[in-house]
C-alpha cells in the first residue's frame, strides 16, 4: 500500500475538476461570438471523465479526463444584416452555448474541486499527526 | 509476538486503506457510471482477529483458519438516490464518512501514543 496514494487519487480530482472550470470559462467567455458560416462559429466544449481504475477491479484510482468534446446542438441562427459578419443573406450564427448549463455545471465543478480540496487537507494532517507518533 | 499496540495496528491500516477507498469516491463524484465502494468493517475485524491467532502453515497443502474473511475486502455501495448517469457516489454522505474515518484514525493514533508513554513511563522506572 503506498501511503501517499490519497494524494494522487484526490490531486487527479483537483486537475479534472478545473479543467471543467476552465472549460466553463471558455464557453462563456465565446458566448456572444458571431461569425457569418455556421461551420466556424464556437462550440460548446465539455470535458469527459472516466475512472482511472478498471472495474471490478480491487484497485484504487482517482478519475482520468477521456477528452474534451464539443457540443452537437446547431448553432443559433439569427437575422442581423446590419453586423459586419453577417452573410450575404444577412444571417450571422451564435454559438450552441447554454448559459444556465454552464452556470450549472461551474458550480457543480467547484463544490467537487473544494470536497477534493478537504480531502487533502484532512489526509495531510494525519499523516503529520502519524509523522510525530511517540513524541508526545 | 503480539504488537505493542494491540488491535491499533491493525486498526490504523484499516482507517488509511479506507481514507483511500472515500477518496477515490470523492474523485470519481462526476464519472459517469462510477460505482461507489467502501470497506467492510466487520470482515476486516474478523481479518485481524484470525490474522492474530492464525494456525501455522508449515505444508503449503495445508487449509487456512478462514480462507472466506479478507480484511481488504472492497464491497459496492447501494446508493440512496440513485442518478440517471449511473454514478452511485453521494458526495454529501462520502465527505461524512471521511470525516468519521479520520477521527477513527486520531483516536486509534491517541491509542498507540498514550501506549508508547506508558511504555516509557515504566523504562524511566516512575523517575
Amino acid at each position: 500500500m503506498n501511503t501517499f496514494s490519497t494524494f494522487d487519487i484526490a490531486g487527479s480530482a483537483l486537475a479534472a475538476q478545473s479543467l471543467r472550470l476552465n472549460l466553463t470559462a471558455s464557453n462563456l467567455a465565446n458566448m456572444h461570438d458571431v461569425t457569418g458560416d455556421p461551420a466556424n462559429a464556437y462550440r460548446a466544449r465539455h470535458a469527459v471523465f472516466r475512472a482511472a481504475s478498471q472495474p471490478f477491479s480491487n484497485t484504487l484510482a482517482g478519475v482520468d479526463v477521456l477528452g474534451v468534446v464539443e457540443s452537437k446542438t446547431p448553432a443559433t441562427e439569427r437575422y442581423d444584416p446590419g453586423n459586419p459578419q453577417a452573410n450575404a443573406e444577412g444571417m450571422v450564427y451564435a454559438p450552441n452555448v447554454n448559459a444556465m448549463e454552464e452556470m450549472a455545471n461551474m458550480i457543480s465543478a467547484s463544490r467537487s474541486y473544494q470536497s477534493n480540496l478537504e480531502v487533502i487537507n484532512t489526509a495531510k494532517q494525519l499523516l503529520m499527526r502519524t509523522l510525530t507518533l511517540g513524541q508526545g | 509476538m503480539e504488537s505493542i499496540f494491540g488491535i491499533h495496528e491493525a486498526a490504523l491500516l484499516y482507517r488509511a486503506k479506507r481514507m483511500d477507498v472515500i477518496a477515490a469516491n470523492l474523485a470519481n463524484a462526476d464519472t459517469p457510471n462510477y460505482q461507489a465502494r467502501d470497506l467492510d468493517f466487520a470482515s476486516a475485524l474478523d481479518g485481524a482477529f484470525a490474522g492474530a491467532t492464525q494456525l501455522k502453515a508449515t505444508d503449503p497443502r495445508h487449509l487456512a483458519l478462514n480462507p472466506l474473511t479478507s480484511g481488504d475486502a472492497l464491497k459496492y455501495r447501494i446508493p440512496h438516490q440513485p442518478s440517471l448517469d449511473g454514478n452511485t457516489v453521494e458526495s454529501d454522505l462520502e465527505s461524512a464518512r471521511y470525516a468519521e474515518n479520520a477521527v477513527s484514525y486520531q483516536a486509534s493514533l491517541l491509542f498507540a501514543n498514550n501506549r508508547i508513554s506508558t511504555l516509557r513511563a515504566a523504562l524511566a522506572g516512575g523517575r
